[in-house]
């Protein structure tokens, strides 16, 4: 059983919808128990960091998470995937989960190019830069869906994948023992997020 | 790179799709889950949903349609028309819708969209504007493009971004149903004023006239109805042929 980590943000229909979708048994919960007792983890996720830590401080889940995120895959969507790092700058600064060494920051502080648009959102092709099963069902360069204004960075040797806007590498898919992290929405990538939301299951 | 998006629009009213030209003469076409599936199939980056119905038993059967869409297509849903309130943004968000446009709903009260951009963040409001040509103004027009706000549509933009809107769907009413082209002096205009994604509707009749949309840098998506559900324009068929043209495309 997959459980989707229920903490009062979010839209969790369409990733509900998509794993049934694929087959696979998967539940929203916010109770520690079904977390302790699932095979995999979704961490989802929207809105802004801060607000989003303080939720999910509130459920009391966070120990939980560290715990099982040492015993079972694990997989932060968007700002699932960045509640992942050390910390974020997202109107101001927040500690994160700390998972994944990085640090979360706006994009249009790394951008030169002015003109574009911040969040950086729609279909966006996905560099593979280093193997992983996460990877088994996908090709390079297919294209996933995006919808942000802050992205991670400093983390190099937990990126997998990464999309380029404009100078910016954006990190797309980051991976530290079992935890995995995608900053695109799979269940809104259509196929080839589908494909992926499936690895992630056969991992 | 961020890709160009091509957008399918379903006017749905009594549970099947219409499409009217000059937003008159309403003409049935089809079964709207039976039309997301396909243009799914064919490649559509996104779907765009406008209930164009009265009856509170038609929007139950809206929301029945759009649930059933997002159980089984997994690309992002916008969905429109009739909203006016928080309790609108949460009936169809619960029920798969990934943003929810504004129209009619925020001229009668600009609030809704600060007020929705505060609960669901910006990315899930989308302001849509019905724009025409009066005594040398872009006028901003309600009511499914029947009545003259007296508004500077440009101003309006600008304030809906101020406020909160994500994106912006730029309807022409002066270009819609002709099938010569987008109206490509208001969408320059309008990418001129905001730096949220615009995504350009009405006037859309062939491919060229995509290829000819996306050489201009500030417009992110073409979004067109007819010619697309009367498959004078195949999707597929068009994203290839954009690409040849140099425009970055999911295919």
């Amino acid at each position: 059983m997959i459980a989707i980590v229920d903490y009062g943000v979010g839209n969790l229909f369409s990733l509900l919808s998509s794993l049934k979708a694929l087959g696979l048994e998967a539940e929203v919960t916010g109770d520690a128990g079904r977390l302790r007792a699932a095979d995999r983890i979704i961490l989802p996720g929207v809105g802004a960091f801060g607000d989003a830590r303080a939720k999910l401080d509130a459920t009391g889940l966070v120990p939980v998470i560290q715990e099982e995120a040492e015993k079972k895959p694990l997989l932060g969507i968007c700002l699932g995937m960045q509640l992942l790092f050390d910390k974020s700058f997202e109107y101001g600064e927040h500690p994160g989960l700390g998972l994944v060494p990085g640090q979360v920051v706006d994009l249009r502080r790394d951008l030169t190019d002015k003109t574009l648009k911040v969040p950086h959102m729609g279909w966006n092709s996905l560099q593979i830069l280093k193997d992983d099963p996460l990877f088994r069902h996908v090709r390079d360069g297919e294209y996933v869906y995006y919808v942000h204004s802050f992205y991670a960075r400093d983390c190099a040797a937990s990126t997998l994948a990464a999309s380029q806007y404009g100078n910016v590498a954006v990190t797309g898919v980051v991976r530290r023992g079992n935890v995995y992290g995608t900053q695109f929405h799979p269940e809104k990538s259509g196929d080839t997020g589908l494909r992926l939301l499936r690895a992630f299951a056969e991992l | 790179m961020l890709a160009k998006r091509i957008i399918p629009c379903l006017d749905v009213k009594d549970g099947r799709v219409v499409k009217g030209t000059n937003f008159e003469g309403l003409r049935d076409m089809a079964d709207p889950v039976e039309m997301a599936r396909f243009y799914n199939e064919s490649g559509a980056d996104e779907l765009v949903f406008y209930d164009i119905t009265a009856s509170a038993e038609g929007r139950n059967l809206f929301t029945d349609i759009l649930r059933q869409v997002a159980s089984e297509i997994f690309i992002p849903l916008t969905v429109g028309g009739g909203i006016r309130t928080l309790e609108d943004f949460d009936r169809v968000l619960k029920c798969g819708a990934d943003k929810v446009s504004v129209n009619s709903g925020a001229i009668a009260d600009p609030a809704i969209i600060g007020a929705a951009a505060k609960k669901y963040g910006d990315q899930c409001v989308v302001l849509s504007m019905d724009v025409k040509r009066v005594d040398g103004q872009f006028r901003l027009f309600a009511k499914g493009g029947r009545e003259d706000t007296g508004i500077d549509a440009m101003e309006w933009a600008v304030r809906g971004v101020a406020d909160g809107a994500g994106e912006i769907v730029l309807n022409s009413i002066d270009t819609d149903g002709v099938k010569q082209g987008f109206d490509l002096e208001m969408l320059d205009a309008l990418a001129a004023r905001v730096s949220v994604p615009i995504i350009a509707s009405g006037g859309a009749g062939k491919m060229e006239d995509f290829a000819q949309l996306f050489t201009h840098p500030g417009i992110d998506a073409g979004l067109a109805a007819s010619i697309f559900h009367t498959r004078q324009v195949e999707i597929r068929e068009l994203k290839r042929y954009l690409r040849t043209r140099g425009v970055e495309m999911r295919i």
